[in-house]
């Protein structure tokens, strides 16, 4: 977790400011947390994985978590339920809990900008 | 839930949860290894049960334990809990408690699917294992169904939970708001079974009191009561402190009340060490004078008295009792006496209480003094202040402690009645009443009850004099009960009609002696006239005798001349 204070601090003053300026531009990152491999982590992992490609290509970091292997990030992560979508950045923090399936809901809970996505 | 081994049908385990009286109500504490639900309104003092359960687990029972927080902030249940006695801190460094706080806020979550609690699972087991917690606290979950949307899923997760919970054999409380149609807001109750507490936080006059009420408490006896409790500065406090059996030990011996005389009417020994009495009486009988006069007299055997003075300032008690040469300044210099004093209403019953157990706990007195009990009603209801007093006689009879309690009785109640109800908890009563005639109030003193003693049944009367209370017998004749300057009256006219009487006797006495003389003197006046008169008869007797000779010796001598 150490790592992941550091670079969020790292992001939080530099890179932030920069991806306000250009809302295109702006980085995410991301991290989903799963219990498991189930049904339903896959199938959060894929949709995860298929809107980051297709909104956000090349300016997104995806970590995936599997709690019952690191169980310590679900407290210093703050995740309760499972799948749980975490977006770091850009701030504020946001989560997303669900199996991902409602892409709508996925897209406003990561508050990603739908004009990006027509403009691709 | 359905999980039913025949171990826990033999001997329910319970896990002691070292706040005080709890463990006593419970028979033991909380049932080992299964959740339970603490439900109540907002600071009622939910969170604090459930930390100090922790605390205590860990400090007392070496029992580590984790609280998965979902309102209060890690660092406001530290600095909260560290003000109640409890470094929190301390225990968290010693890797003896772990607070997890799960931070939930809706407008930061969005829900897409289906999704389950395992992150708080993980989490959860995570801090569990960490430390090997075999207590858990949840406060409150229930903010989970403020945070989610899916009531369903949070339902079937909590099923889980508790489930989960019973399984990993940790005992776990379960913090709940109170709902108005449901015992909790979210029904929880439908998921924790085994054993429910409900606590209140009642305001009643304006004076709050913190209860407490086991409403289950499956496979275990259990105290149904409503039990009152209160936040001191060593945590939750839960009354009784004590048992409510009734087998405490007795003392045969008996200790005297200062008092001599009445000693004497108290079958010459006084009253029965340990034992609980009632002092009545209406305002300025001398109740307290009675109590200062008993607690100077045990000081002076060297018993330790402690002093609750509801009525009047520690100061003003030394000094109106020095004016009736009661020296209670002494046995505080020689550490025997201590005067306790507060207002009623200062505080809750439920403080009182504390206040006063605490100082018998800390003071450790032979004799109490509750000086008046009556003054403690305004705090709270009658049947409060009943089950209150009911509770700390049988604490002060436990541990042996002598207890007088005085009771003012007010304006025209009948004597016999007690507002507090309390006379049948007593051993002994006495009655201080004013008897009112010829224009004064004067005190009398009766014993209504003693149980086990032989004792007087007459009503004395009770003079505080400048060396003490004195206890004489009072006037009793046709006129009924007389005291003070009636009686002084009665006993002067008594002794006035006694010298009348004595006079007349006299009197009469002597007239007779004076008809006697006279009648002597007549018979003596008579006397000597008879005998005049008979001298006088006798003489002309003697004359008409003489005369009779001549006419017979002349009548011989004419005979004789004319028989010739």
């Amino acid at each position: 977790m150490e790592n992941g204070e550091n670079s969020r601090k790292k992001y939080s003053t530099e890179e932030f400011e920069e991806a306000l300026k250009k809302k295109v531009d702006q980085k995410f990152v991301l991290r989903l947390f799963i219990t498991g491999i189930t049904p339903r982590s896959l199938e959060a992992i894929e949709k995860v994985r298929e809107l980051c490609e297709e909104h956000l290509k090349g300016r997104y970091k995806l970590e995936i978590i599997d709690l019952y292997k690191q169980p310590d990030k679900a407290r210093t992560n703050q995740v309760f339920a499972a799948p749980t979508l975490v977006r770091l950045l850009p701030l504020p923090v946001r989560k997303v809990i669900g199996d991902m399936t409602e892409k709508e809901k996925l897209l406003s809970g990561l508050d990603i900008e739908i004009i990006n996505s027509d403009q691709k | 839930m359905v999980e039913s081994s025949f171990e826990d049908l033999k001997v329910l385990e319970k896990t002691p949860t070292g706040i005080q009286g709890f463990d006593e109500i419970t028979r033991g504490g909380l049932p080992k290894g299964r959740p339970c639900l603490f439900a109540g309104t907002a600071g009622s003092g939910k969170t604090l049960f459930g930390m100090e359960f922790l605390a205590r687990g860990a400090i007392q029972y070496n029992e580590n334990g984790v609280i998965m927080t979902f309102e209060e902030r890690p660092e406001d249940l530290i600095k909260n809990f560290t003000s109640l006695g409890f470094d929190i801190q301390k225990l968290i460094d010693d890797k003896k408690l772990v607070i997890d706080y799960v931070y939930i806020e809706r407008a930061q979550i969005e829900e897409t699917g289906e999704y389950n609690l395992d992150g708080l699972f993980v989490r959860l087991n995570y801090a569990i294992d960490a430390i090997q917690a075999k207590r858990v606290v949840l406060d409150t979950i229930e903010v989970l169904f403020a945070g989610m949307s899916n009531e369903a899923i949070l339902r079937s997760e909590l099923r889980r939970l508790f489930y989960w919970l019973k399984q990993k054999g940790v005992t776990a409380v379960i913090t709940g708001e109170r709902g108005t149609e449901t015992l909790t807001r979210y029904g929880l109750e439908e998921y924790v079974a085994d054993c429910v507490v409900l606590l209140d936080n009642i305001v009643n006059e304006r004076i709050a009191t913190r209860r407490l009420r086991v409403i289950k408490y499956r496979g275990s006896f259990h105290g149904a009561d409503e039990y009152p409790f209160l936040i001191t500065e060593h945590g939750i406090s839960v009354l009784p402190l004590t048992s409510l059996s009734l087998d405490h030990e007795v003392s045969r011996e008996r200790i005297s009340t200062g008092v001599k005389r009445l000693d004497e009417m108290l079958g010459g020994k006084g009253f029965y060490r340990g034992s609980s009495i009632l002092l009545s009486g209406t305002a300025g009988t001398g109740k307290s004078t009675l109590a200062a006069s008993f607690s100077e007299a045990a000081c002076m055997r060297g018993e330790r008295v402690l002093y609750f003075a509801f009525e009047e300032a520690p100061q003003q008690i030394i000094r109106n009792m020095k004016s009736v040469n009661i020296q209670l300044q002494e046995c505080i210099d020689r550490g025997t006496l201590k005067i306790f004093a507060s207002r009623p209403t200062a505080w809750g019953l439920e403080l009182h209480l504390a206040s006063i157990h605490k100082t018998i706990s800390e003071f450790d007195p032979d004799v109490i003094i509750i000086d008046p009990v009556s003054n403690l009603i305004t705090v709270g209801t009658e049947k409060e202040v009943r089950s209150m007093l009911t509770r700390l006689i049988d604490h002060i009879k436990t541990l042996g402690i002598t207890s007088i309690f005085t009771d003012l009785i007010i304006g025209d109640e009948p004597m016999e009645k007690t507002d507090v109800g309390i006379s049948s908890l007593m051993d002994s009563w006495i009655l201080v009443k004013n008897i009112e005639i010829g224009g004064e109030r004067n005190r009398g003193i009766y014993i209504l009850k003693a149980r086990g003693i032989s004792h007087s049944n007459q009503i004395r009367e009770f003079l505080l004099t400048s060396d003490g209370i004195d206890i004489i017998d009072v006037y009793k004749g046709s006129e009924g009960v007389l005291t003070g300057t009636a009686r002084v009256m009665q006993e002067a006219r008594m002794e006035a009609d006694e010298l009348i009487r004595k006079q007349q006797i006299e009197r009469l006495e002597q007239e007779i002696s004076i008809k006697e003389k006279l009648v002597q003197r007549q018979i003596e006046t008579l006397k000597s006239k008879f005998e005049t008169e008979k001298e006088g008869l006798m003489r002309s007797i003697k004359e008409k005798q003489i005369r009779e000779e001549i006419i017979m010796k002349n009548k011989k001598k004419i005979g004789e001349m004319r028989n010739p």
